[in-house]
């Protein structure tokens, strides 16, 4: 298989060098740099000075204003990922029984959000829910009263929603591009409700499907900058925003490359247990 | 009052007939085929008894009672589909055991139902595989099971056999018959191809452009087909120029027509080309009525070379007419 004396496998080696070597430059070294530099010394006068310690990563597990932030972000991200698989599971569903005109004109309208910037999304965001916004007015004219919105988790959640919603219904739409009609339809023939054959035969096949989504909404969510940095606020920091605050306000580099470093690879253990937990689940049954 | 009626039962797609006005009675324990070409509507048919398409006019009667309108999850039917349509993530007994638990047939009872059903379609064996894991043939068996052990009055197989290889066809195509006779149950089943309409069923409801236009025996569907269309759609044939300068045209089955020395037989002809078909042999010729084609059976004499000057000769008793303007 990994044979590189045959004409095609070193033809393969070549093929693949541009892009290994894009990769090496753009990915690899920036991320090697900042791991070297969450290991050096820090001096408040002089900044970053080198040498070997521990110390940044000592006060990350032992502090708990760091604590809370990552377990601010953890909640955010998961809170995220939950909504946007309760949205978007039966989003994708609807789509792909819809009729063929309707069908790629509803498809464009829910990967909008993709083509305008997140800043301008955010700022859309922080006008609708601010306390002189139409929302507010709203709320005013049912009786509700004024209330704060922006600065809040909830603010923070429902703008990720709506951004992260079209990486969840990619995914599930493929999976459901790929089952068989007929599969429901069997359902349906054997006397099963229409909710029963969603959730005992169409889900099921397409728990791949909405689990990648579920990874790509949470490493997204959980490692946001835009979104909590402009409706969060000061008071509600997650970890991408307390790296920039380590970098640009405090100016202490090793200290937001620690965090920066763990977050990655709180991210990658969250994504390899679950890449693991499909793969066991679901190699033998759908291949 | 027949088991299954269907009642003028038509589908229009917009000004498009893909089913017009198919009329048809089907009695308890029979195994009717609906055969004809691509696109002649003997699937819509198939899917409008399914309940999954619905029909524009006419009716669909199961045992008096009718269900033309009723949905599909209420009309209990055993349905074997084109590809399989298994539950990819369940086992092979789940799969069967799923029409029962929709049922709500107690665990045991499940148990003991799927087990006979398995048995029936020999993969007990495999009861704990999943449908991926399972040949062709297999999955095809298991999509049978699963649609028999729910005991439906009415067992609907849309082209059940089109998915597997030559060989296995033929043999699921006996293993299909021999299964319907044991259970009894009431079969639908459609098909392009004739020779497994004709080796397995009872009748043959032969439909063209949306109608149908015989409903016989196999028997009667290859030796008196209703028009020179179906006369070619179920199998080979010779055309013979009139007796009389304005009688009717008359065709002859391959089989029909026999080969003897020159000059013996009714009229002269020369092989063009010879097919080796194994059991038998199969003639290309030019002779002075036209182009004609046999099919001798190989009993181990020598086989005529192209070019080699024969003799056609035939039974008066096999030559058909056809009904006129049947095409």
């Amino acid at each position: 298989m990994s044979d590189t004396s045959t004409p095609r496998a070193r033809s393969a080696v070549w093929l693949t060098l541009p892009s290994l070597l894009l990769f090496t430059v753009v990915l690899l070294t920036p991320l090697s740099l900042t791991l070297l530099l969450s290991f050096n010394e820090y001096d408040a006068a002089r900044g970053a000075t080198g040498g070997f310690t521990f110390s940044h990563y000592a006060a990350i597990v032992s502090d708990g204003y760091y604590l809370e932030i990552f377990l601010r972000t953890l909640r955010i991200g998961l809170i995220t990922t939950f909504l946007c698989v309760l949205i978007g599971v039966p989003e994708a569903y609807i789509l792909s029984r819809m009729a063929a005109p309707w069908r790629s004109v509803f498809l464009m309208i829910v990967l909008t959000p993709l083509l305008v910037s997140v800043v301008v999304r955010t700022f859309g965001w922080s006008m609708l829910l601010g306390i002189e916004g139409p929302v507010n007015m709203l709320f005013q004219a049912l009786g509700i009263g004024k209330t704060r919105m922006l600065y809040t988790e909830g603010a923070v959640i429902t703008a990720l929603v709506h951004v992260m919603l079209p990486f969840m219904v990619i995914p599930v739409w493929t999976a459901l591009q790929k089952l068989d009609p007929q599969v429901e339809q069997a359902a349906l023939s054997f006397g099963a409700s229409r909710l029963t054959a969603i959730v005992r035969v169409v889900l099921p096949q397409i728990m791949p499907g909405i689990l990648s989504g579920g990874l790509i909404v949470f490493g997204l969510a959980a490692s946001s900058f835009a979104i909590p940095g402009l409706l969060g606020g000061r008071r509600l920091k997650m970890v991408a925003t307390t790296v920039y605050d380590q970098y640009l306000h405090e100016l202490n580099w090793p200290m937001g490359a620690a965090i920066a470093v763990i977050l990655l690879i709180a991210n990658l253990i969250v994504m390899l247990t679950c890449h693991r937990v499909v793969e066991r689940q679901y190699r033998r049954r759908l291949g | 009052m027949p088991f299954l009626e269907l009642d003028a039962l038509s589908k229009h797609y917009g000004p498009v007939k893909a089913v017009d006005d198919v009329s048809l009675s089907v009695e308890q324990g029979e195994f009717i085929s609906l055969l004809g070409p691509s696109g002649c509507g003997k699937t819509t048919t198939l899917q409008m008894i399914a309940g999954f398409v619905d029909a524009t006019a006419g009716r669909i009667r199961l045992q008096g009672r009718d269900i033309t309108h009723a949905p599909a999850n209420t009309r209990g039917l055993g349905i074997v589909f084109q590809s399989y349509a298994l539950f990819p993530h369940m086992t092979v007994a789940d799969n069967v055991a799923f029409g029962l638990e929709m049922q709500k047939v107690d665990r045991a009872e499940r148990a003991r139902r799927v087990e006979q059903a398995l048995a029936l379609v020999h993969l007990d064996a495999h009861a704990g595989r999943y449908p991926r894991e399972l040949s062709g043939g297999q999955r095809q068996r298991v999509a049978l099971a699963r649609a028999i052990v729910i005991r439906p009055p009415l067992l609907l197989l849309d082209e059940p056999l089109s998915n597997l290889d030559a060989k296995l066809r033929e043999a699921m195509q006996f293993e299909l018959r021999t299964i319907q006779q044991q259970v009894g149950t009431t079969t639908i089943m459609v098909t392009h191809d004739q020779a497994e309409a004709f080796s397995v069923s009872d009748r043959v409801v032969v439909m063209q452009s949306g109608r149908i236009t015989q409903i016989d025996t196999p028997y009667e569907v290859y030796e008196h087909p209703a028009s020179e269309f179906i006369s070619r759609f179920v199998g080979k044939t010779n055309l013979l120029p009139p007796a009389t300068a304005n009688g009717p045209q008359r065709h002859i089955r391959p089989e029909k027509l026999t080969l003897k020395p020159a000059g013996q037989g009714r009229s002269d002809a020369t092989v063009v080309d010879r097919f080796f078909l194994g059991s038998q042999w199969l003639y290309h010729l030019e002779s002075p009525l036209g182009p004609m084609v046999v099919v001798q059976v190989n009993d181990g004499s020598p086989a005529h070379a192209p070019g080699t000057v024969v003799a056609l000769d035939w039974d008066d008793a096999t030559l058909r007419t056809l009904p006129e303007g049947s095409r």
